[in-house]
């Protein structure tokens, strides 16, 4: 009890360092910027008054950090302590407030235009989980079964091939067979029900080949089990031995491999989101944030991004522990 | 029994040795991927033979040609030789491939086999807190905002992959290190009276790096991937350079495809072929340093 209480401790406090890395992280991101932010955002004409004007709005004229090394006169730089009134202290003090700053381009509420979009990713990134266990779990299971024949040779060429497609090549070739050739569907959007059709086949192509490896090798473990043996010698039928008994065990791995890959899921969905138009956190991102320049809206999604896939993770370990309980004894 | 002759013997038998014992086993899709990398790599250093146009000359006369003797893989939306965008695409692709694969290996290895060899507090920060934040973000989305912030470019797009690329080595190097380290052998150098950087460098490590051959395949894939993701969200190569990326991006216009899906396909068939080489080179390899996986 005494460990189990401890380690539970122990994921927490990593837990809690890893938000706040990267939180810090993306507070620091800014000041990569090369030259003045400002300048980027309003432009080279931008007269100084207007540049002082935007600094001012969004604190941009504070110091970065708690302490720096400011230059002088001479050009020499000194260690300067600058206390609490800095920035990295102002945007963790606002995120505490549900606050992630104005969008520099048009003053709207970053935390709002992230809640309008985060809907639409979610969706997306089921919907592509959805397509990938549909298309996994028969093949995966086709392909264990028959360990070592041409059927199984055959699906992990293509599961292969699945994983070696990126999405930014099956979707425009999507668009071309089911909008372009065949008028089907529509290639981009997010109207109709059947708009997510495209861009969740996309999403999941990847996954569904992934997860096939995992479950077939899954699949071959379980095989060689001494249950497997006495349900066969009971008189079970195959597909009862494999539906009922080995499918259950053996699913407790993907489910892991499940919860990891929503992190790709979402990055991923950038990339989906992009093509067909998908109006996510990720076209937020690509859109308005990178092609945009606006900076305060890249930091947010960032955040909201990898927050969401820093739960998900934690969530995926915690329901692996449960499902397993040989992992939550060791 | 001669066979139980010295465990040492048995660790030191190396990849090669296997490899040249097995050679006719060995899986047929890996030597298939040996092959087209090898065109790859040959199509990118000798581009400038192979490609007879010139990659960023435009003709408006000339765009949306379909493949022809002229042109063999036609003509895009300005009248391009999608032929030799994709053999100098080839280039492209193969530097940042190899320069973020050698770098993150390097980087990685160093410090994967600090953290397993030290144990200690050592590796409570690098394993327990510095992997695990970075395995926390989505490495695409880490090196989009690095580079959106950084702006685009192609140093600062391997820059970005190298910065998300050298955990996998490092995770994977320690956990070996971890499990080299506690060989005979090492307590024997030890008691020889090598020094720790001796007994690391030169006795633990040459035991230990096998398994990276398998993720330098798969990192050459994962990068050519990463290039091209970048690229095509207009975070990596800025156009007109030829990346594949790139050309997707420009070929995926409504009017594009209907008049040209030869422009999207031949960039796609590029990218899925060369990392499906490299996939299979380093699913080959895992399967033969891993009997587990083996089919036969």
């Amino acid at each position: 009890m005494k460990y189990k209480l401890f380690g539970l401790i122990r994921r927490i406090g990593l837990l809690v360092l890893v938000v706040w890395t990267v939180v810090s992280l993306v507070t620091i991101l800014i000041e990569l910027v090369p030259g003045d932010p400002a300048v980027a955002v309003l432009g080279e004409q931008a007269t100084p008054e207007q540049l002082a004007q935007f600094r001012a709005k969004h604190g941009l004229d504070r110091p970065p950090f708690f302490f720096g090394f400011p230059a002088d006169t001479n050009g020499q730089r000194h260690f300067k302590w600058y206390g609490l009134s800095n920035r990295y202290d102002d945007y963790w003090v606002a995120i505490l407030h549900g606050d992630l700053g104005k969008s520099f381009r048009t003053d709207q509420p970053v935390f709002r235009l992230i809640l309008e979009r985060y809907p639409a990713t979610i969706e997306l990134a089921i919907a592509a989980m959805l397509v990938a266990v549909t298309i996994a779990i028969p093949l995966g299971v086709m392909a264990g079964k028959n360990r070592g024949t041409l059927t199984d040779n055959l699906l992990s060429v293509l599961a292969l091939i699945g994983i070696s497609l990126p999405g930014f090549v099956i979707g425009p070739m999507l668009v071309y067979v089911f909008a372009v050739k065949l008028g089907w569907l529509a290639p981009s959007g997010r109207f109709e029900w059947s708009d997510i059709i495209l861009p969740a086949v996309t999403l999941g192509a990847a996954l569904s080949a992934i997860l096939t490896r995992m479950v077939r090798s899954s699949v071959i473990e379980e095989l060689s089990e001494g249950y497997v043996r006495t349900a066969r010698a009971k008189g079970l039928s195959e597909r009862a031995v494999v539906y009922k008994h080995v499918l259950k065990n053996g699913l407790i791995p993907v489910v892991t491999v499940l919860g990891l890959q929503l992190g790709i899921l979402l990055a991923g969905a950038i990339i989906t989101e992009k093509i067909f138009g998908w109006p996510g956190l990720g076209l937020l991102l690509v859109e308005d944030g990178i092609g945009k320049r606006d900076y305060r809206i890249v930091q947010g999604c960032v955040l909201a991004i990898s927050t969401t896939y820093i739960a998900a993770n934690t969530l995926t370990d915690m329901l692996y522990r449960w499902l397993d309980p040989r992992i939550r004894a060791s | 029994m001669a066979r139980s002759a010295d465990q040492s013997f048995v660790i030191r038998v190396t990849l090669a040795e296997r490899a040249n014992a097995h050679f006719i086993e060995m899986n047929r899709l890996s030597i298939i991927g040996l092959v087209i990398v090898v065109i790859f790599v040959m199509v990118a250093i000798f581009a400038p033979w192979i490609a007879h146009y010139d990659v960023g000359t435009t003709n408006l006369a000339m765009r949306y040609m379909p493949p022809t003797a002229a042109h063999w893989f036609g003509t895009d939306s300005t009248g391009r030789d999608i032929f030799s965008r994709v053999v100098f695409g080839a280039r492209i692709s193969l530097e940042v491939g190899v320069i973020v694969v050698l770098v993150s290996a390097f980087v990685g290895t160093f410090i994967g086999a600090i953290a397993g060899f030290y144990s200690g507090w050592v590796d409570s920060l690098l394993s327990g807190y510095i992997f695990n934040v970075f395995l926390a973000f989505p490495g695409l989305l880490l090196a989009i905002a690095l580079v959106a912030f950084l702006g685009a470019g192609l140093n600062k797009l391997i820059f970005a992959l190298c910065i998300i690329g050298w955990v996998g080595y490092a995770r994977l190097i320690r956990a070996q290190v971890l499990k080299v380290r506690e060989y005979d052998f090492v307590q024997a150098a030890r008691a020889l009276g090598a020094g720790d950087f001796r007994i690391l460098f030169v006795h633990i490590l040459p035991n230990a790096i096998q398994p990276l051959i398998v993720q330098a395949s798969l990192g050459m894939a994962g990068a050519v991937l990463a290039e091209a993701s970048l690229s095509f969200l207009g975070l990596g190569v800025p156009p007109p350079a030829p990346s594949w990326g790139v050309m997707i991006e420009e070929a995926r216009d409504l009017s594009t495809l209907q008049a040209a899906p030869h422009a999207l396909i031949f960039p796609g068939l590029a990218i899925a072929l060369t990392v499906l080489a490299f996939n299979f080179i380093g699913d080959g390899l895992r399967e033969y340093l891993d009997p587990r996986q083996r089919r036969r």
